[in-house]
């Protein structure tokens, strides 16, 4: 088992402007790593500079404690899952499953062997024969993920795997390459646009914007606890709402376009050090305000709704609040209509704040909703 | 309203189609055919069958059908000496030129294909040729073929050898012509197979280099079958060029000497226009139109196979 290991890894084409700067982070044998940014972030750069397909700028990369800046990529015990898939259109099923094999020269009973008890796990037998076009998207994707692990190499790249495939199969294919990783006890690095993936997938996740990383941890810790404004927005549907607000000190409150106040704990101020900071709450932190919710430091607010969309499950209210669009989830199904006006309440320990100059997180929220099976007996 | 629609359904059912509105379809089809249709008739089918109708006379000096001897002139053909020698010299020169051209376009195809910095220019420079008239490069070649000035014998007798009349010895001629046509014809190839090669997806070579593979495997079991297509286009529109050549050897050789170089369409122009024998060159004419229908037909029978469309 190999660890895999990037210093102050660079990338740069013209050697003016860095597409990745200073990566330096270690990803764990066994690991399901999830790379997660928007496009153009460089994540897709960072797994082919991991691959060999794209020179290292500066840094070292290290796999099992060995440097591999500079060595082929046939020679890093590693095997990736492109987007397309990049399957062979004239071969067939097999022939594309075992074409590393055969480059390998690996004695053609084994390739057979190894290339059915893959086909087998992934539900491909009955199609061996068959040419890729002849396949639909999902089984394509499997072809895919059999000739990546028939090689059996202990590191596994994953390049935006599922972007092609509809949303119901999308989530198939989700648990299904989570679990063949744990199965197989592979290092998986995962390329995604899409943090559903990200956080469903992911062991720990690390997310990338402009070639910067901006957070990495498991992917609860990165959803309680975002590190930046740019992380909070990111991660979680819908993303975070964000607001500026003013810290006054001398009645320790904390004001929201004069909409929301908000007691503070003196330590707290004392702490932060700075007044103008961005409010930061999820959408199921923004609940009804009923006579119950009047506690010590927490805030009411009416808002006029402008958008209601009914899940079955939940409800999502959306609302004008201080120059941006907000949304508040409700557990249930709830008759709003649009025009209304809804009074809402949120807590100060279901909030985050941002410095506002630099985008830091300054105080995470206390209150998360985790719970626990302890005990039950049926 | 209701009423009124189940009136009229049952009418425009039962009525049955005159023959004007069923053949509308088959008339505007016929319309779009008409352009290239008539375009096709001057230039194509009537020549066509004006040639064969004339393979079945003897003619006179204008080429108008005189006295119809049936297969006469054919049963001359196959025993004449001549057509046997220009049948030779067409076959060889089709197997000269056609593999290696391919070949070395290929070979050219694949060295441009690398991303190297400045490439343009040499993918421009390989595919020049295309744009180079038969005539003008044909002149150029003559020049380089020259027995005492020509550049080739110049380097020759230079490094000690004996100088080759390119041109004038019979057992050359045909390899000369050959090597002007390969010139000639690489340009194009060239650039069909570039673009063939382009049109591979990269991912593919990513997702093999990954597993090691060494660049002839990877042209043997990637870049080879996903160029099949292509290849064999540039192959049928090279074999069937190379059938039907006549510039180069007019201005080189004239056919000679001592008919080695008279291929088939060269033999067919002397016949027709410098002997007047319109009858026995419309055989020859036929019997060229026989040859390509056949290898062609015999190439898409057997070569499609090992060919992979996408």
């Amino acid at each position: 088992m190999k660890d895999v290991e990037l210093t102050h890894l660079s990338k740069s084409y013209d050697m003016q402007t860095e597409v990745l700067s200073d990566i330096s982070v270690s990803i764990h044998a066994g690991e399901f790593f999830v790379l997660v940014g928007p496009s153009g972030c460089g994540k897709s750069t960072m797994l082919r500079m991991i691959a060999g397909l794209e020179d290292i700028t500066e840094g070292t990369l290290t796999i099992g404690q060995k440097k591999v800046n500079d060595l082929h990529p046939s020679k890093r015990d590693i095997s990736m899952v492109f987007q397309n898939y990049a399957l062979y259109p004239h071969l067939s099923v097999e022939e594309n499953i075992v074409f590393g094999l055969s480059v390998k020269k690996v004695p053609k009973t084994q390739r057979k062997k190894r290339c059915h008890r893959v086909a087998k796990m992934l539900g491909l037998t009955d199609y061996l024969n068959r040419k890729p076009r002849q396949l639909s998207g999902g089984q394509r994707q499997r072809v895919a993920l059999a000739r990546a692990i028939v090689n059996e190499s202990p590191i596994c790249l994953m390049d935006e795997p599922l972007s092609n495939l509809d949303a119901k199969l999308r989530a198939q294919m989700r648990s299904e390459i989570k679990q063949i990783q744990r199965q197989l006890n592979i290092t998986m690095i995962y390329v995604t646009h899409d943090q559903v993936e990200a956080m469903t997938m992911g062991d720990r996740i690390m997310i990338l914007n402009e070639g910067k990383i901006q957070q990495v941890g498991p992917p609860i810790d990165v959803y309680n606890a975002p590190a930046n404004e740019f992380v909070a927005k990111f991660i979680g549907s819908p993303p975070m709402n964000l607001a500026k607000a003013t810290i006054y000190p001398d009645n320790q409150t904390l004001s929201v376009v004069g909409r929301i106040h908000l007691q503070l704990p003196p330590e707290d101020i004392q702490r932060m050090g700075t007044k103008e900071v961005t409010i930061g709450i999820r959408p199921e932190h923004l609940q009804l305000a009923t006579s119950e919710s009047q506690q010590p430091g927490s805030s009411k607010f009416e808002v006029k709704v402008s958008h209601v969309e009914v899940l079955g499950n939940e409800t999502l209210l959306n609302f004008e609040f201080a120059e941006g669009n907000w949304q508040a989830k409700w557990n249930g199904q709830w008759r709003v209509n649009v025009g209304d006006i809804v009074p809402l309440s949120l807590h100060y320990s279901a909030i985050c704040l941002f410095d506002t100059t630099t985008g830091n997180m300054i105080k995470q929220p206390t209150q998360n909703e985790q719970h626990l099976i302890q005990g039950v007996s049926i | 309203m209701k009423d009124s629609l189940e009136m009229e359904q049952p009418i425009l059912t039962d009525q049955p189609l005159s023959w004007w509105k069923k053949s509308l379809n088959i008339r505007t089809a016929c319309l779009y055919l008409l352009p290239s249709f008539f375009l096709f008739a001057v230039f194509l089918f009537y020549p066509m069958a004006k040639t064969v109708y004339l393979s079945f006379f003897l003619t006179d000096q204008q080429g108008i059908a005189n006295v119809f001897v049936g297969l006469e002139n054919y049963q001359y053909l196959l025993q004449s000496e001549s057509f046997r020698k220009s049948i030779k010299a067409t076959i060889l020169f089709v197997l000269y030129t056609v593999p290696t051209g391919v070949m070395i376009a290929l070979a050219l195809a694949l060295l441009t294909n690398e991303k190297v910095k400045g490439i343009g220019i040499f993918r421009t420079m390989y595919a020049s040729t295309m744009g180079v008239s038969v005539a003008a490069s044909s002149v150029v070649w003559l020049f380089l073929f020259h027995p005492s000035i020509g550049f080739f014998n110049k380097i020759i007798t230079a490094i000690g050898g004996e100088s080759v009349s390119w041109l004038l010895d019979p057992s050359w001629a045909l390899v000369s012509i050959s090597v002007t046509t390969i010139w000639m014809n690489i340009g194009f190839s060239f650039l069909i197979l570039l673009g063939g090669l382009q049109n591979i997806d990269e991912q593919l070579y990513e997702s093999a280099k990954i597993d090691g593979a060494s660049y002839l495997y990877k042209l043997r079991r990637i870049t080879i079958p996903m160029l099949s297509p292509t290849l064999f286009f540039v192959l049928t529109v090279s074999l069937i060029n190379a059938f039907q050549t006549f510039g180069q050897v007019d201005i080189l050789t004239q056919g000679g000497p001592s008919e080695s170089t008279n291929v088939i369409v060269y033999s067919i122009y002397r016949e027709a226009f410098v002997n007047y024998q319109f009858g026995t060159a419309s055989a020859q004419s036929v019997f060229l139109f026989l040859c390509i229908l056949i290898v062609t037909i015999m190439q898409f029978k057997f070569g499609e196979k090992k060919v992979h469309y996408q």
